[in-house]
């Protein structure tokens, strides 16, 4: 492909579309060069631009268009597959300043929003109404706008559905920067292609979402975690089925051992887990959430999945239903990620997702398969989806044997996966990161449907080049 | 042995807010709960039950019945019998009342029970009151030794060993049996309650005592009426500051750091 530089022609008019606001060269955030997962690499962008409007993005993108610019779109950059990382260098625009909550429709359960609006408060303004939005993923500090662009997905999974389940409609600036308007704030469609969902995980690579039509709904009103320690994580996986087959409804199943439950502790400096249970340490724990209107409709779940809990080998089982007692358990549980990334050098993660009844045996497998290398693995998942998040870290290897080491390691998960009928990530997406993986994993004639479509809705490849298809290397040798 | 721990059920102050017109608290919707520090004293009664279970905890709240949940919460997590002081007459009482009236109540549970009670465990304060005065006043009604700002304990030699907060660091206390120790917060949570316990714990009596129940109690030194106290105006207290301790390193390298405190603070010049 040809692509052009950004020359200072082009920064004149860029500046005339949004005076002030054009960043360039060493001015550029060095954050706009990454996101969470800087071992993917980073790149500083020529220019970056905090947009606030459609109109703004669309004047932005005629420009680019034209002048066959790279457009690389962020919002918060926490993604974890290299996504944001304008490979290209180039235009980097950032939406994470669109915050605007634009309008509620109570009736329809719907809201609308600017992509910057952080996962949090959108979910605090929500609740202010007496509504939610479930979509639940660990980060809470990305925005809306990230989320529905990699079809982010969370713990609540089982019961909510993913990102894509609360999409119903949105704008999108095109690469030639026309304005697109599709979807609407009801419940059905039948209407052609569905352009929302294929918009829906492109990863900024069809368009750029200047605005979401989302689906909400009403809150439910109690909460009650229960926590099953166990003496071994594989008797904990084995009775994650009969949660689902005995129809208890939980609305989030999580797993994760003894490790790294201690180092979070450690990290947060709380000490609230049970670790022992009549003086035998646990090894493992299952986290589960149930939820509803009314504590009368929790109470009988919790009571049979304690029963079953027990009978299936759990040590113990505890409710957690006061305010304080579960904002200090979620607390440890949700600092595991930020515990990895800090404590650690050189991280490199993935997030199949296997079938829940073969979580067992897949992290059998990919341990196994770690005691090859030099690196250490640590890992956590949501057990009641089978979407795992496996992290290979290293404290003293070599950045270059780490990631070939690490790379040998992928393939050969990836590989069970598709054995085993799963897929490569569940919530993360390809990003920059897992491209090779995902060529492999889907083979050439779903690739080249992937390439098809991209050059459909962007002929010039301008649009964050280098991820999901296409990659850096053809882009540039064309 | 025997231990005896005070709860008192307080609105989760976390979550109240003050109405902006009458300058009031808003009670309304905001859920009860087990004041945090007498969970961490039926934590310090636990931890030593763990160690010998022959050892028997009592719980005993003074309030409505609804106070009764919070008292569901100790027997789901660890206490196996549970005490409710419930009245009309109670109604109103300020600390020394209140200190007077469980301290009756305790013996009236000690005569029911046909037992003593070694331990007296209570939280340092309620959060809602905040005055840290029924612990000590309780012990005084019994003529009972205490123990303030307790972190942990341990039984030793025949003797209670009490690890305890100071302005200035910590220390451990002996004190002999019976006694009355209250407890601050230690650096762990209290234990979570388990499934089973909290399910049977539904179903458990409570017991309740009235001030009938209470033999010779002298009507005049509880309730509204019984209580001293005047709250003439309530004020947010100056928070007085606590200093910094070096702990970390050998002495030279405390002492470093607090020298270029000081001269960063300019409270001294240079130090060479």
């Amino acid at each position: 492909m040809a692509y052009n530089q950004v020359t200072p022609e082009i920064i004149a008019m860029l500046e005339k579309v949004v005076p002030g606001r054009v960043v360039v060269g060493d001015d550029v955030n060095p954050d706009y060069s990454r996101d969470e997962m800087p071992i993917y690499g980073t790149r500083m962008p020529a220019v970056s631009i905090d947009v606030l409007t459609t109109e703004e993005v669309s004047q932005i993108m005629r420009i680019c268009y034209e002048h066959s610019i790279p457009v690389t779109t962020r919002g918060a950059g926490t993604g974890l597959v290299g996504g944001a990382v304008p490979v290209l260098g180039g235009v980097v625009i950032c939406t994470a300043r669109m915050t605007k909550i634009i309008s509620w429709d109570f009736e329809q359960f719907g809201v609308v929003v600017q992509p910057g609006v952080l996962i949090q408060d959108l979910k605090a303004a929500a609740l202010q109404h007496g509504l939610a939005y479930p979509p639940d993923p660990g980060q809470k500090l990305g925005t809306i706008g990230g989320n529905v662009s990699t079809n982010a997905g969370g713990m609540r999974a089982i019961k909510y559905g993913t990102t894509k389940d609360y999409v119903r409609g949105m704008t999108v600036v095109l690469a030639d920067g026309e304005v697109l308007d599709i979807g609407a704030n009801v419940a059905k469609t039948s209407m052609g292609y569905n352009l929302t969902q294929l918009f829906t995980g492109s990863e900024g690579t069809l368009g750029i979402i200047t605005e979401l039509k989302l689906k909400l709904i009403k809150a439910p009103k109690f909460d009650v975690s229960v926590i099953a320690p166990f003496e071994d994580l594989d008797t904990a996986l084995r009775c994650v089925p009969g949660i689902f087959t005995n129809t208890f409804r939980p609305t989030a199943v999580e797993f994760f051992e003894r490790e790294i439950l201690l180092l979070s502790e450690k990290f947060v400096g709380k000490e609230v887990w049970p670790k022992e249970v009549e003086g035998k340490p646990v090894q493992a724990y299952l986290l589960l959430i149930f939820d509803g209107d009314s504590m009368d409709e929790i109470e009988p779940h919790t009571e049979r999945i304690t029963d079953y809990l027990l009978e299936a080998g759990a040590m113990d089982v505890m409710i957690v239903d006061t305010p304080g007692q579960k904002k200090e358990i979620w607390d440890v549980r949700s600092a595991f990620l930020d515990c990895i990334f800090e404590t650690h050098k050189l991280f490199d993660e993935n997030d199949v997702v296997v079938p829940i009844n073969r979580i067992a045996e897949f992290v059998q497998f990919f341990s196994k398969e770690a005691e090859k290398y030099d690196f250490g693995i640590t890992y956590l998942g949501h057990a009641g989806d089978g979407n795992l998040h496996i992290f290979g870290v290293s404290d003293d290897m070599e950045e270059a044997e780490f990631k070939r080491q690490i790379h040998l390691w992928m393939v050969a998960m990836y590989d069970k996966a598709k054995e085993m009928g799963g897929e490569l990530t569940g919530e993360h997406g390809i990003g920059y990161g897992k491209i090779p993986y995902f060529e492999k994993y889907v083979g050439p004639r779903n690739i080249e449907l992937h390439k098809g479509i991209k050059r459909v809705f962007d002929p010039k490849l301008i649009l964050n080049p280098g991820k999901v298809c296409f990659r850096l290397e053809e882009l540039v040798s064309n | 042995m025997n231990i005896l721990v005070c709860v008192k059920q307080v609105p989760n102050t976390q979550e109240i807010s003050i109405d902006p017109e009458t300058n009031t608290l808003i009670r309304e919707g905001v859920e009860s709960i087990v004041n945090p520090y007498d969970g961490y004293a039926l934590e310090a009664a636990a931890r030593l039950k763990d160690k010998n279970k022959a050892i028997k905890i009592y719980a005993l709240c003074m309030g409505p019945s609804q106070a009764e949940a919070a008292l569901r919460e100790c027997l789901s997590t660890s206490a196996d019998e549970a005490y409710l002081a419930s009245d009309k007459f109670f109604a109103g009482s300020d600390t020394l009342a209140t200190s007077y009236i469980l301290s009756e109540c305790i013996k009236k549970i000690e005569s029911l029970e046909g037992i003593r009670f070694d331990m007296i465990f209570c939280g340092k304060q309620a959060i809602d009151g905040d005055t840290a005065q029924v612990g000590p006043q309780i012990a005084e009604c019994l003529d009972y030794p205490q123990i303030t700002y307790g972190l942990t304990c341990e039984i030793k030699d025949g003797e209670l060993h009490v690890l305890k907060e100071t302005e200035e660091g910590k220390e451990i206390l002996a004190v002999s049996f019976p006694c009355v120790v209250t407890f601050t917060k230690p650096n762990f949570e209290p234990r979570l309650a388990s499934a089973k316990r909290k399910f049977a714990a539904k179903k458990m009596e409570i017991k309740r005592i009235g001030v009938t129940d209470l033999d010779g109690i002298d009507r005049a030194k509880i309730g509204l009426k019984g209580s001293p106290t005047q709250v003439r105006k309530t004020y947010v207290p100056q928070v007085k500051k606590g200093g910094t301790v070096f702990r970390d390193g050998p002495p030279e390298v405390a002492a470093a750091k607090l020298a270029k405190l000081l001269v960063d603070n300019t409270v001294v010049k240079d130090i060479e």
